[in-house]
């Protein structure tokens, strides 16, 4: 019979999990297997939440398991390691992101593209090697292999750069990857929100003249005084897209609904590259003449490698790059994924899961339990 | 637009035009300009047909000016240069593609991309800077501008390299840029017509495995005995994709009929690249899931420059590939046309110009 989560494994574990598609979040007991020998205990002090923790929660790409504990871009420091750790020490401040682990073995993993290894497993509702579900950052603590963990750097605000371990990857990822960093270049960013304003920054840092794309005329103000945005482009002004087309070489579409790919293809200049890093729920429709009459190209990209992400993390720290974060408490969990599902945040909610959650807050019943920001 | 008057130009010229959007083609006596000083002008031997030209014989883009004049992939003989012309001479065997011009100014046109300015000027059925229209190679003689003619190698027959002006450098393009010639790798040529056979052709000779995937399975003898591909899938065989799955570097996907793209998205490796030279009519469905997952691209291409599409007939001639052709008298280019809109042909009709084509048949 299978074991239930709290005694699947020895270290006792407190967290926030969905159980069931309501996404409705509440005090959930579980366990985290012992400090193995290549592993890292992690004392978890913040946790961003990002928009895939809501569509998990939600079941909205038809692939959760409940209960889920959500979270992937956990910062924290070390309290034990295992005998073969070498990487990390008891109280290092360090970093787990989008995966726990992968094969090792294939050319994926070699190549430290671990996010591309088909058997690549993700921080949260995903299978160990051992059978068991993984649970994320929502909680009080993780363990994981030490070559999933990122050093945090020495400067760098650990609530603040704790998005970074998704949205920061996920868009600097890619804009290396297909050389959308060449000094000069017009880089377009599509969407205003936990991705879109960190690769704006990121842009910026590269060199690239940055402009935004939104559908929300009152986000100017911000994406330039701000964010520092070379300009602004509202996408459902056709006007204003007819002016711009042609003028940028790449593209970083962050958004994460269904929307139309024609405006943004045009907006590139020949040889361009739109890179898609939003998941809609659906398939979009791709425009064939766009791509066929200027030789554009439209790429996909999943969060990055381990080396790779530490890159990023070091990139940022060199050039005070974080994210822009409104701290809550774990019990404010549910309000805030009400509002992310409007994007009513700039840009990207982090729990204070140090100061915040605590076995004093959880109920020993097993039922849901229903907290009220105050 | 049926009451275009006849422009009149200094050389006479004769050729097979459509009236309508029948696309029914017949005799067509037309002019060119005089030989300017940058000018070749040659005697058409060959022409091939390409699909464009029955898409826009039938107007089916929408944009078809009557009375039209078809072929952009047309090879002759040099009979007089302009006074600056310094890289041909009478007598030269050459070629001319899908553009005669642009504005060789922008920065397309000066990284060798003519073929994306923004002012390129088709070979047929569009508006020059002088403001004639120009008409194509279903006609005895051409005058174009230096810079868009090529040279036929000599070992290059002249039926067989007609069709590489256009199929050719469609898939030749894509092979290079997108970096999917390298010996080793693995692509994938989605639809056996003019552009599919070709690509079989290319990738071999760069050393590369192919794989044809098609609707048709009567084509797999002929794909691997004769063109020399490496396997054959047959795309509506779910098992047969399913075994191949992540398997291909690149896709060259020529075919214009509207298909899903998804399972071949399925058959690319992590960072593979689907390419679309075909260009169907609605848009198919981007799936994101798997592009995301796999880090994988969709990508369009048109043609090629001049300087790659000299270098593709180069390359052509040095590892002896031309066109499979069926070559047929100019008062057959209608049936072929039904011929072609069926896909019956192995794989190119070439029209035997100068033989067929005379003012008074």
């Amino acid at each position: 019979m299978a074991k239930s989560p709290e005694e699947e494994h020895p270290q006792k574990a407190f967290g926030w999990a969905a159980r069931d598609n309501s996404g409705t979040l509440s005090p959930f007991n579980f366990s985290r297997r012992d400090t193995g020998e290549d592993d890292v205990t992690i004392k978890i002090l913040y946790c961003g939440v990002c928009h895939s923790d809501l569509h998990t929660a939600k079941n909205e790409w038809g692939v959760t398991s409940y209960p889920v504990v959500p979270g992937h871009e956990i910062v924290g420091a070390v309290t034990a390691v295992g005998n073969n750790v070498n990487k990390f020490k008891v109280g290092d401040k360090v970093g787990v992101g989008v995966m726990v682990d992968s094969c090792k073995k294939c050319n994926s993993c070699h190549e430290g593209l671990e996010n591309y290894c088909p058997q690549m497993i993700l921080t949260y509702n995903s299978f160990s090697r051992d059978g068991t579900r993984t649970y994320g950052g929502y909680s009080d603590i993780v363990v994981v292999d030490q070559n999933y963990v990122l050093r945090f750097p020495e400067n760098m605000p650990l609530d603040a750069g704790a998005p970074l371990l998704c949205a920061g990857i996920t868009v600097y990822s890619p804009m290396v990857y297909y050389g959308m960093n060449q000094p000069g270049k017009h880089l377009g960013v599509a969407g205003l929100g936990g991705l879109g304003h960190v690769a704006v920054k990121i842009g910026k840092a590269f060199g690239l003249k940055v402009t935004v794309i939104s559908t929300s005329p009152k986000k100017e103000n911000e994406a330039i005084d701000r964010l520092g945005a070379d300009s602004f482009l509202v996408s459902t002004d056709p006007a204003k897209v007819k002016a711009a087309m042609g003028t940028m070489d790449y593209i970083i579409d962050t958004i994460a609904a269904v929307h139309p790919l024609t405006p943004l293809l045009c907006l590139l200049n020949v040889n361009g590259k739109l890179v898609t890093v939003g998941l809609p729920e659906k398939p979009l429709e791709l425009p064939i003449f766009p791509l066929v009459m200027g030789r554009r190209l439209i790429g996909g990209s999943n969060f990055g490698g381990i080396k790779e992400t530490q890159e990023m993390l070091d990139f940022c720290a060199k050039h005070n790059i974080t994210a822009d974060i409104e701290l809550i408490r774990i019990d404010e969990i549910n309000k805030a994924m009400e509002r992310l599902a409007k994007s009513d945040v700039r840009y990207r909610f982090v729990i204070d899961v140090g100061n915040s959650l605590s076995k004093v807050d959880q109920n020993a019943q097993a039922s849901r339990l229903f907290y009220f920001a105050t | 637009m049926g009451d275009l008057k006849e422009q009149v130009q200094p050389q006479k010229a004769f050729g097979w035009a459509a009236r309508d959007s029948s696309g029914v083609l017949s005799p067509f006596h037309f002019s060119r300009r005089a030989t300017g000083e940058k000018d070749v002008t040659f005697k058409v031997m060959y022409c091939g047909i390409c699909h464009s030209d029955l898409h826009m014989l039938k107007n089916e883009w929408g944009t078809s000016i009557y009375p039209l004049v078809p072929g952009h992939e047309i090879v002759g003989v040099v009979t007089e240069v302009g006074s600056k012309v310094e890289k041909f001479k009478v007598g030269d065997k050459v070629g001319v593609g899908c553009m005669v011009r642009s504005c060789r100014s922008c920065d397309n046109c000066a990284n060798d991309l003519e073929n994306y300015c923004p002012k390129m000027v088709l070979t047929y059925e569009a508006k020059d800077y002088d403001g004639t229209i120009t008409y194509g190679g279903y006609s005895d003689n051409m005058v174009a501008d230096e810079h868009f003619v090529v040279r036929i190698p000599d070992n290059l027959p002249l039926d067989g390299g007609a069709p590489l002006l256009c199929a050719g450098i469609t898939v030749y393009s894509p092979l290079k840029y997108f970096e999917l010639d390298k010996p080793g790798m693995h692509v994938g040529v989605v639809g056996l017509g003019g552009l599919g056979h070709v690509a079989v052709k290319f990738a071999k000779a760069m050393g590369v495995k192919v794989t044809v995937i098609s609707t048709s399975p009567n084509k797999k003898k002929e794909a691997i005995e004769h063109l020399g591909a490496d396997s054959f899938l047959v795309s509506r065989n779910q098992d047969e994709m399913q075994a191949v799955t992540s398997t291909l570097d690149g896709i060259i996907d020529t075919v214009s009929a509207s298909h899903p793209l998804l399972p071949l998205i399925g058959l690319l490796k992590t960072n593979g690249k689907l390419i679309l030279v075909g260009a169907p009519d609605k848009p198919p469905e981007l799936p994101i899931f798997p592009l995301l997952m796999g880090r994988k691209i969709v990508a369009g291409s048109m043609i090629g420059g001049m300087k790659e599409t000299q270098e593709m007939i180069d390359f052509a001639a040095k590892h002896n590939i031309s066109a499979d052709i069926e070559v047929i008298p100019i008062d057959y280019v209608n049936t072929a046309m039904e011929r072609l809109s069926k896909a019956d042909v192995r794989y190119r009709f070439v029209i035997d110009v100068g033989n067929t084509l005379k003012s008074n048949s």
